[in-house]
């Protein structure tokens, strides 16, 4: 069986640590817990939040303790989430699933990359010791995956980044990133939901809309989705899209 | 039933409970900072608990309400007036048809919750009506209100414009006619069990994941210090100034789940305290946990004000905070029943 922390978040939520690092396997197994806590539907959980490598799991602590009864609820929640995480593990001690997900559709990203659209295209060009064509190819022909959303509604964390093209942070952040922005910190590479300040390096834009709380799904992405990027031009189909 | 935004004062804004259950796409909570005065507000008209109503920061709005309106002012202390006479916090009052409602300054606390019998109605966004405005979401764009909003009034339960106790002072005005003032509770609720008046309670902290990382002099530092509340502190957070605290050796964390309450340590050395606009995920050093229970404490201190913070267990604040559920369910519930008499 593999192992998992369980660590308390303060008196109302606690954490399903699985590891570490930034991995795609250990990111299938949290998201995958994720799904099976959300199945178990334990009365008094709020919400239910994969990263990376853990899951947090809020609850309310009234109604979590009105239905789990005597004993102090912070010990019944770890007991309760304990034995759910257990269970799951030794039920999937091979590993997660690759291959269905390997089967799911993959999303594609029509972005315009480079000019007043990727402004630190250059940079990551520089950085990577190759040029800006060469950027874009390696970025448009990765397979990634969305291990994580956070920071803001529908921004993703996106695993499987080249490399050669793992770029830091800017030294000093904008304070306004336009929507759409496709961009790289360190190794993960995310795409702004909307216009917010950050230190990212971007590369290039995508007209696509990542969150919209009136649509049935308001993250256009969630966790665990593939997606591909493809470089398109700045006239036609980036305005036809921006409609 | 329309509320005008004459002025909007510092920063007004439209709060419920908050937004549960889309953390996991990146969206937080929100809602009210101080959730058990949002709670007795709307109890005190007859609303749902969790009806949205407005938070007011710092200074308050001017409000013009173009029909008779069942109204309660609770949480941090603010100048209310209604043409020359003053609105009493923490009852009933009923504001006539045409009413200019002025609320100024705060003498106490950094946040007023002003609920109207019916709620104010505007669109809910993902399950809530609170506005998250760190993320641009809920009411109007997710944005403070700004002169010339209107606001709709709710329909209550039984589709008057609120209770006719004869528990009030006031009658609605068709049993009123020629009377212009304000009419008030001749009761209301006692302020001090939920209100820090004088703004000097510690807030109960428990250790976080990374405390022991800490070095020996900030570990102490934390339970003895007298934080100051900075000036950027805002809805996301509460960034606190003291001595700078320090990590004894550096922390590498990767993104993970954060909650309202989560005190991080950012590597400037001054903590930040995540509030009701808490991101979703975070990747800072967590060194300690606020007691879900003094999070209101918490939200009531302004920027400048200072805070002490007291160890405690988890187990410890969790029955803090049950039992002050159960004396505000309790409470609730009382108020429920006078305003039926």
């Amino acid at each position: 069986m593999n192992p998992f922390a369980l660590e308390p978040l303060g008196d109302s939520a606690l954490l399903v640590r699985l590891g570490d690092g930034i991995d795609i396997a250990t990111n299938r197994s949290a998201l995958a817990l994720a799904a099976t806590l959300r199945a178990a539907a334990l009365p008094g959980i709020r919400d239910i939040v994969p990263a990376y490598a853990s899951v947090c799991v809020h609850y309310d602590i009234a109604e979590f303790a009105s239905a789990a009864g005597p004993g102090s609820p912070h010990l019944l929640a770890a007991e309760r989430v304990g034995e759910i995480a257990a269970r799951f593990l030794q039920a999937n001690s091979g590993g997660t699933d690759a291959a269905a997900e390997d089967d799911a559709p993959v999303l594609e990203i029509p972005v315009r990359y480079g000019g007043e659209f990727g402004p630190d295209l250059g940079d990551v060009a520089t950085q990577a010791g190759i040029d800006e064509q060469a950027v874009i190819e390696r970025h448009a022909n990765g397979n990634y995956r969305v291990a994580m959303l956070g920071f803001m509604p529908g921004f993703p964390y996106l695993l499987g980044l080249d490399e050669s093209l793992h770029t830091p942070r800017r030294a000093s952040p904008r304070t306004r990133v336009p929507a759409g922005s496709v961009a790289i910190g360190g190794a993960q590479t995310g795409i702004y939901p909307r216009e917010l300040p950050g230190g990212w390096q971007l590369i290039g834009r995508t007209p696509l809309v990542l969150f919209d709380p009136g649509r049935a799904r308001p993250a256009l992405l969630q966790p665990g989705q593939r997606v591909r990027f493809r470089a398109i031009e700045a006239g036609g189909e980036f305005a036809a899209l921006m409609q | 039933m329309i509320i005008r935004v004459l002025s909007p004062g510092w920063l007004t804004s439209v709060q419920d409970s908050g937004r549960i259950g889309h953390a996991a796409i990146g969206v937080g909570r929100a809602g009210a900072m101080d959730d058990v005065a949002l709670r007795l507000a709307n109890a005190l008209v007859g609303n749902a608990e969790n009806a949205a109503a407005l938070e007011i920061t710092l200074r308050g709005p001017r409000l013009r309400f173009d029909s008779d309106a069942l109204i309660a002012l609770t949480g941090a202390v603010i100048d209310a007036r209604c043409a020359a006479q003053e609105i009493p916090p923490w009852r009933p009052v009923w504001v006539p048809a045409g009413s200019e409602l002025d609320l100024g300054g705060m003498r106490r606390g950094a946040r007023s919750y002003l609920a109207v019998a019916g709620g104010i109605d505007v669109a809910s966004a993902l399950g809530s009506r609170s506005t998250d405005i760190n993320a641009a979401l809920g009411p109007f764009s997710g944005r403070g209100l700004v002169a010339g909003d209107d606001l709709e009034i709710g329909k209550t339960a039984d589709g008057t414009l609120g209770p006719s106790s004869t528990a009030l002072g006031g009658r609605p005005s068709a049993d009123r006619a020629g009377h212009d003032g304000i009419a008030a509770a001749n009761w209301s609720l006692d302020p001090q069990p939920w209100f820090d008046a004088r703004g000097d309670l510690p807030v109960a902290l428990a250790r976080g994941s990374h405390f022991e990382s800490l070095g020996a002099a900030s570990r102490r530092a934390i339970f003895a210090s007298d934080f100051r509340v900075g000036n950027e502190s805002n809805r996301v957070g509460y960034r606190l100034e003291s001595a700078k605290l320090k990590l004894d050796a550096p922390v590498e964390l990767i993104s993970e789940g954060v909650v309202p309450g989560t005190m991080q340590l950012p590597p400037n050395g001054n903590p930040i305290v995540l509030m009701a606009e808490a991101p979703t995920t975070g990747g800072y050093p967590r060194i300690g946990m606020v007691a879900t229970v003094d999070l209101p404490r918490l939200a009531q201190r302004r920027p400048g004000d200072h805070v002490r913070f007291v160890e405690t267990s988890l187990a410890e604040a969790q029955t803090r905070y049950l039992q002050r559920e159960r004396a505000l369910a309790a409470l609730i519930h009382s108020v429920t029943e006078r305003l039926k008499r």
